[in-house]
């Protein structure tokens, strides 16, 4: 019971507990605070690995930025508690099992077809100087393609968010 | 020192670093403290007033006071609040201020006991991103403390201010982009090593002098506007909304985001010493016992210049309104910002 496999539990259980509590959760900022809490247990996963940039990025741009935006849009639409809906007791007593049964068989055929072993921290490259290579270097064209379409994105939020009249006096 | 550095154990190293901790907490705390006494007198006299001069010789026993004050103040919690958020909001602030000091090295390794110790409470590869990771978490603290007050003041305070802090970060990380071209590593003790020496003999060969002119001052903008200090604080200027999203704290929480709000600056200081003004090297004069010591007096010295020049802006500027502040960081500084990094990296290249 080595020091790394505590951790791992740790995390992992932070994880799962986060993912859980957000679906649990009635009132979204709840759920996006959880949310937060599963993207930090996840930097923390990927520090064991050895990943370590790879954790910092996660947490300035998964935990600090994007979900920031979750929060704002919370926060500006002024969501509130969700409303109860009735529940189907066809879904429960045919869904839970589904799903566990399910999940049961999905875990077995992949523990079947691979190999698991824990892997060392260090084995796979985590360096930025490897991540910046593999980047730049051996995926430099999806890199340059996932930019542009990052762009189109932008262009497509500046032309929803303008003023109605502006595009009116362009179009008229 | 002739003999070699024993090794640390495992025991040992838990020892230390515990002890290191709390060291550094207890010393950023009072240094947090002392700021705000340093603040008040600097801007006093700015204003041609004594500041607080009552309480102990020049008025140093004041944050003392002021720390009993808020002990013993009512912690109000209004009825209308969100409760859980409104308490954890505080917290959260304190507790990413705080961390970021974490990897934040002091001076070089001193010799104790026969164990060599760096002067820092932990050397992570990535600490220059640990530092940023920590200032985006800063933001939470700031938009749920506005959100959970119930109120509209407090809810624009709150949006201002998280919403000034994520557009700074963009054109803070690239200001700091061009150090680590430079440097060509994360880690910060890497960082400081490599401004050591000196150009023509006497200019030393910190990152300003070495091509990050520019760069300084983008990080200098936009680390105040990180901090929500003058010329950026509109989000808690009194005269625009109350007291924007601290207005329904009381007592300690509201002790607690201004500890933040300070503790941040110190970060901000000392980050600014690291990577633009060469750390801890200066002239290492007097004894060998005096030269282990005197770097981690010339760090200090480095950062009480920041502080003051902090003060000096703040008793000075005018606030900036604030679409000239979203502005001013979205169409001058971050591209800026980007010129400055593809020069660099041109010159780095070439």
């Amino acid at each position: 019971m080595s020091f790394h496999l505590i951790l791992f539990l740790a995390f992992g259980a932070v994880c799962v507990g986060g993912a859980v509590n957000l679906l649990a959760q009635r009132h979204p900022i709840n759920s996006a605070l959880s949310l937060i809490a599963v993207m930090a247990a996840l930097a923390g996963e990927y520090l064991l690995l050895g990943a370590e940039f790879v954790a910092a990025v996660q947490v300035i741009v998964y935990a600090g930025a994007i979900m920031v935006l979750f929060v704002f849009v919370i926060m500006l639409l002024n969501a509130g508690v969700e409303e109860e809906t009735k529940g189907s007791r066809i879904a429960l007593l045919f869904g839970v099992p589904g799903v566990l049964t399910s999940s049961v068989l999905m875990v077995w055929v992949v523990l079947r077809h691979s190999v698991t072993e824990a892997v060392p921290i260090g084995a796979l490259p985590g360096h930025p100087t490897d991540i910046a290579q593999l980047l730049f270097h051996d995926f430099l064209l999806p890199f340059e393609v996932t930019s542009v379409l990052i762009l189109i994105a932008i262009m497509g939020a500046v032309v929803l968010a303008s003023k109605p009249e502006a595009t009116a006096r362009k179009v008229g | 020192m002739g003999e070699e550095a024993k090794a640390l154990s495992v025991g040992v190293f838990i020892l230390v670093s515990v002890i290191k901790s709390v060291l550094v907490l207890f010393v950023l705390l009072t240094a947090v403290a002392y700021t705000v006494w340093l603040e008040r007198k600097v801007v006093g006299h700015m204003q041609n007033r004594w500041g607080p001069t009552r309480v102990g010789p020049f008025g140093l026993l004041q944050p003392a006071a002021d720390g009993l004050k808020f002990l013993f103040k009512e912690d109000l919690t209004p009825p209308h609040v969100y409760k859980p958020l409104f308490l954890a909001a505080p917290m959260m602030a304190v507790i990413f201020a705080l961390t970021s000091i974490s990897v934040i090295p002091f001076g070089n390794s001193i010799p104790i006991f026969g164990y060599n110790i760096p002067l820092q409470i932990t050397d992570v590869n990535i600490g220059l991103l640990l530092i940023l990771g920590v200032t985006s978490m800063g933001v939470y603290g700031v938009a749920l403390a506005g959100w959970s007050s119930n109120n509209k003041y407090s809810l624009l305070g709150g949006l201002r201010a998280s919403a000034q802090m994520v557009s700074y970060e963009i054109a803070l990380g690239l200001s700091l982009v061009g150090v680590l071209i430079q440097s060509g590593s994360f880690s910060l003790r890497t960082i400081v090593d490599a401004q050591g020496g000196r150009f023509l003999g006497f200019i030393p060969r910190w990152n300003i002098f070495h091509g990050q002119f520019i760069g300084f001052f983008i990080y200098l903008m936009a680390a105040y506007a990180e901090t929500n200090r003058i010329p950026f604080d509109l989000p808690e200027a009194e005269t625009e909304l109350v007291a924007g999203y601290h207005t329904e704290y009381s007592s300690m929480k509201f002790a607690m985001f201004f500890m933040a709000e300070y503790a941040n600056m110190i970060t901000v200081a000392c980050v600014a010493t690291l990577l633009f003004f060469g750390g801890w090297h200066g002239p290492l004069i007097g004894p060998p016992l005096v030269q282990a010591v005197l770097p981690v007096f010339w760090f200090l010295a480095k950062v009480f210049c920041f502080l003051f020049l902090y003060i000096w802006v703040r008793g000075t500027l005018p606030r900036f309104r604030y679409d000239q502040l979203m502005s001013f960081g979205w169409k001058f500084l971050l591209p800026l910002a980007i010129a400055n990094l593809v020069a660099t990296a041109i010159a780095v290249a070439w």
